[in-house]
């Protein structure tokens, strides 16, 4: 007898085991072609069997060699619990079924001397999310009446861009009586209070990156919604840089500076001024990290936007170079607004952290007033890829965070003048609109938001380690993948019908927020207007506690 | 609701005509009080006209705390008046044992100092004795400043009326504008400093309505002035803006309005002054009103004006003579008071419109 190999991975390690049942399954193969992990195989197993092929009883033992659909037990293919194989099934012959007593990372780490990695998001849930722990409390009635969300008009318009505190606006009387400009100001532009929250393309599929950029462009062009999408590290596809949709576009720039030579190339030929610049400087899923995207999605394409060699593209952990808030604004801030001409927005991201309000008192003193907006970004931000450690051991949650940032502003009598956009977990529970409206009560500008966009494309992961291999260039439904196989199975059209749908019913949902609180035009700062049913919550944030 | 009313005239009014003016709307209100602000005053203190006068309600402690820190910085005192009280049992009212106007001199220091500074230092001691009279609790002051006085009380205006004695005209009590409310409580606890007419170095306003953005109003002008305290009442912001707009960032009065209900970013685009209009929106979006409210406003030149929150909830209507001009809550008020006038030139405000009233009594409509 050979010896037991304990020390080998085994099913029950795994997080995922297939549930198959072979007398269900008629062999088709479509669940061993459709599994991106190859996770499946098709294999043979020696079945016994007893017949009786007499009129009286007569058993005989037959043993065949019999095709089935076995799972692949592999640190490499190993089942993600996706689910596609139980989608494509036609028999309901195989599911993968959740193991909680796996100890996979630990068999991970041990045979590949390397950090677990994956995509998605934080899996360690340990408590309900504070947002939904607040209710919005302060309901009108007689004394200031509701307005009604279908008839009133409500003014949701959120400021992207430096604020000038009205002392500062170099305003003069003329003889008529009217305040006119001596001077020019910072641009500020005035937008939908939810932006589509980066994800570069390279991350994303290109099929998925277009239908976020057709969504916004239909979402402004015929829905009404002034909504902006930012583009993410790694580039934007020239044909867009030189079109007029670039106005809804936010670029972004991060430590990789990926893809930005062709944007300054594209410069002299943009008919558009994008719809402003956002500096990542940090983000919420992994803190302190910079991006990292797999050689696997580093496709043809992806090499050309970003000016790359097919190689793993790790981003920087900073921007090299800079060492302290005041070379930030001196350098990149100007520069960025010198690049346009200082008629575009030019914004910050960092992840939320105990340090954040110190930058955002800082850059509130900037001298310089160019800082466009402080974008925040707590730990349930998402990403493409991260090491797990990262997703689930660092950051810290944004609502707090959030929060402290305005009392800082607030402090200083200085709120508004640097707009407060916040994300990281916007639209976890599928209620944009309840998150939207409570972030902005408690002092955001507006929020950003772009897991969520993944999930109306029909991303199959979720907060309990289903999927989450967004990292591994072979995303089961196109989302996250440059391989041209997979990409084909997202249809562009369905996906953006899908999030433009969802941000007109959003908007209703924002109003029907709104109205009963009677406000027409957005609440920021309002926490008078939320409750919260925790204690702790309530004290934290300063906000009414009710039970 | 409260009930609000300001009146305007050529010549000076008595007190008797605010008390009218409020009592033929008393249906709205629920007798937590009576305040108003006289400006331009005549009788007794005609003669004063460029010396602040202290109104306050105290104890005799009180009195002698706010003396003491007057006369300490080298304010004299030149005259001083207290309304007659005519205590009968079965009023409805909760009197303070004082009340007390008095004419200061400026301190001799202050004779050759700008009118800024003579302003700051009003400010200055109006703070300090109420500070005073707060922490050991002898009282409330109201304003401290030239030709202007203010009474507030806790009670039934009617009851109030008869307990100063304000029913029966005379003439040692008079003045061209007078601005009252009278008061339906629901918010706060009834306190007198809640009670409007607000009134910050010469400017008044009182307002009938709910600010639902009291708390970024207030959050914002915590930090803008000295003056803005208090905020005893959701209302007292729409002073404070008002003080704001016009006298800090020397804005003309059409700004005010466009503070408190900006324009909607979709008309904005097509105006010729968008951009300036989005930039003053921008910059003072914690200034804004979003709640149903009519205001009513004082400016220190006598410049009276109304004009309503963006939805135009709450009642206003402004009628006149030729020698007087009323606004107020509900035209039965302006019948009480001017019954010959012509209605049909009665003006309802609309809710991107502001009525101005200037000293030779002229109404300007201002469209925003
Ligand atoms: S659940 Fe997904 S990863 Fe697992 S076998 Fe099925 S298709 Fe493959
Ligand atoms: S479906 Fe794609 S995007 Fe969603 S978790 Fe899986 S790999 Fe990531």
């Amino acid at each position: 007898m050979a010896t037991v190999k304990v020390n080998q991975l085994a099913k029950d390690d795994l997080f995922w085991q297939i549930d198959y049942k072979h007398d269900r399954c008629t062999l088709c193969g479509k669940c061993v072609a459709s599994c991106p992990f190859q996770a499946i195989e098709a294999k043979v197993e020696k079945r016994r069997k007893v017949v009786s092929e007499d009129i009286t009883p007569n058993p005989k033992v037959y043993f065949q060699t019999i095709p089935v659909i076995k799972q692949v037990i592999s640190e490499y293919n190993f089942c993600r619990g996706c689910g596609i194989c139980e989608k494509v099934c036609p028999n309901d012959a195989i599911k993968p079924v959740r193991n909680s007593d796996h100890r996979f990372q630990a068999k991970y780490r041990a045979t590949v001397a390397d950090p677990f990695k994956r995509g998605g998001r934080s899996n360690l849930e340990t408590d309900g999310r504070t947002l939904d722990k607040i209710k919005v409390g302060r309901i009108s009635q007689m004394t200031d009446p509701s307005l009604d969300a279908q008839r009133h008009t409500f003014d949701m318009r959120a400021p992207f861009g430096r604020v000038l505190a009205p002392d500062e606006i170099p305003l003069e009387v003329d003889s008529s009586g009217r305040l006119v400009l001596k001077n020019n100001l910072p641009p500020v532009r005035w937008i939908y209070p939810i932006i589509i929250g980066d994800m570069s393309i390279g991350a994303l599929s290109w099929r998925m990156w277009e239908a976020l950029a057709i969504a916004t462009a239909y979402l402004n062009e015929e829905v009404g919604i002034p909504i902006r999408m930012c583009s993410g590290e790694g580039g934007v596809p020239v044909r867009l840089l030189k079109s007029r949709f670039l106005k809804y576009i936010i670029l972004q720039i991060a430590s990789g500076h990926f893809g930005w030579n062709r944007i300054v190339n594209a410069m002299p030929h943009m008919v558009e001024d994008p719809a402003g610049v956002l500096i990542k400087i940090g983000q919420g899923a992994k803190p302190g990290d910079g991006g990292l995207l797999m050689a696997k999605k580093v496709a043809k394409h992806i090499q050309e936007i970003r000016g790359v060699p097919k190689a793993d593209l790790l981003s920087p952990p900073n921007h090299q170079g800079l060492y302290s808030i005041e070379e930030s604004v001196q350098k990149m801030f100007l520069s960025f607004n010198a690049a346009f001409k200082f008629r575009v927005p030019v914004a910050i991201k960092v992840a939320a952290s105990a340090t954040s309000v110190s930058v955002y008192n800082n850059l509130l003193r900037d001298p310089y007033n160019i800082v466009g907006g402080f974008f925040l970004d707590g730990i349930d931000g998402g990403t493409g890829a991260a090491h797990e450690i990262s997703l689930d051991h660092t950051g810290h949650p944004i609502v707090s965070k959030l929060r402290d940032c305005y009392k800082a502003a607030l402090h200083q009598g200085k709120q508004g003048q640097i707009p407060l956009w916040a994300a990281g977990g916007m639209g976890k529970n599928w209620n944009l609109a309840a998150d939207a409206f409570k972030m902005i009560c408690l002092g955001a500008n507006g929020i950003f938001t772009g897991k969520l966009m993944l999930q109306l494309a029909g991303c199959v992961g979720n907060d309990m380690g289903k999927c989450n291999a967004c990292n591994t260039g072979l995303c089961p439904v196109g989302i996250c993948t440059q391989n041209p196989t997979l990409v084909k199975r997202l249809d562009i059209d369905k996906v953006a019908e899908n999030i433009v749908n969802y941000f007109i019913a959003v908007d209703h949902e924002l109003k029907k927020l709104m109205a009963p609180v009677g406000n027409s035009s957005l609440p920021v700062g309002r926490s008078d207007a939320l409750i919260s049913t925790d204690k702790s919550v309530a004290e934290r944030l300063d906000i009414n506690y009710a039970c | 609701m409260c009930r609000i009313g300001a009146i305007k005239s050529k010549e000076y009014i008595h007190p008797s005509v605010a008390l009218r003016l409020m009592r033929s709307q008393q249906k709205g209100h629920d007798n937590s009080g009576f305040a108003m602000i006289m400006q331009d005053l005549g009788g007794v203190f005609e003669g004063y006209k460029g010396l602040p006068i202290l109104s306050m309600a105290c104890t005799d402690e009180g009195i002698k705390i706010a003396e003491d820190i007057l006369h300490k910085k080298g304010f004299v005192r030149l005259f001083q008046w207290a309304p007659q009280v005519f205590p009968k049992p079965g009023l409805k009212i909760e009197p303070m044992p004082n009340y007390v106007f008095q004419v200061y001199q400026y301190p001799k220091l202050y004779n050759y100092a700008p009118q800024e500074e003579k302003e700051e230092l009003l400010v200055d001691m109006r703070l300090a004795i109420r500070h005073e009279l707060e922490t050991q609790d002898l009282g409330y002051v109201y304003s401290f400043w030239p030709d202007v006085l203010t009474l507030k009380e806790i009670g039934d205006p009617s009851d109030i009326g008869e307990y100063f004695n304000l029913w029966e005209e005379n003439d040692h009590f008079k003045a061209k504008i007078i601005t009252a409310q009278c008061r339906q409580n629901t918010n706060y606890d009834i306190v007198r400093y809640a009670a409007h007419p607000f009134f910050l170095q010469g400017y008044t306003a009182l307002a009938n309505g709910e600010n639902t953005f009291y708390e970024k109003n207030k959050n914002l002008q915590k930090k803008l002035y000295k003056g803005y305290i208090g905020f005893e009442s959701d209302s007292q912001c729409f002073l404070y803006t008002l003080h704001y707009v016009h006298k800090k960032l020397k804005w003309p009065l059409i700004y005010y309005k466009h503070t408190i209900t900006p324009i909607p970013f979709e008309e904005l685009s097509q105006r010729e002054d968008g951009h300036i209009l989005a930039n003053i929106r921008a910059s003072l979006a914690h200034l804004e009103i979003n709640g149903p409210n009519t205001i009513i406003g004082v400016l220190p030149d006598g410049t009276l004006f109304t004009c309503c929150d963006s939805k135009k909830l709450r009642p206003v209507v402004v009628g006149r003579d030729e020698n007087t001009v009323v606004i107020t809550s509900e035209v039965t008020g302006i019948n009480d008071i001017l019954p010959n006038r012509n209605w049909q030139d009665d003006i309802y405000p609309g809710e991107r419109e502001m009525v101005v009233i200037n000293d030779e009594l002229e109404v300007v409509r201002w469209q925003q």
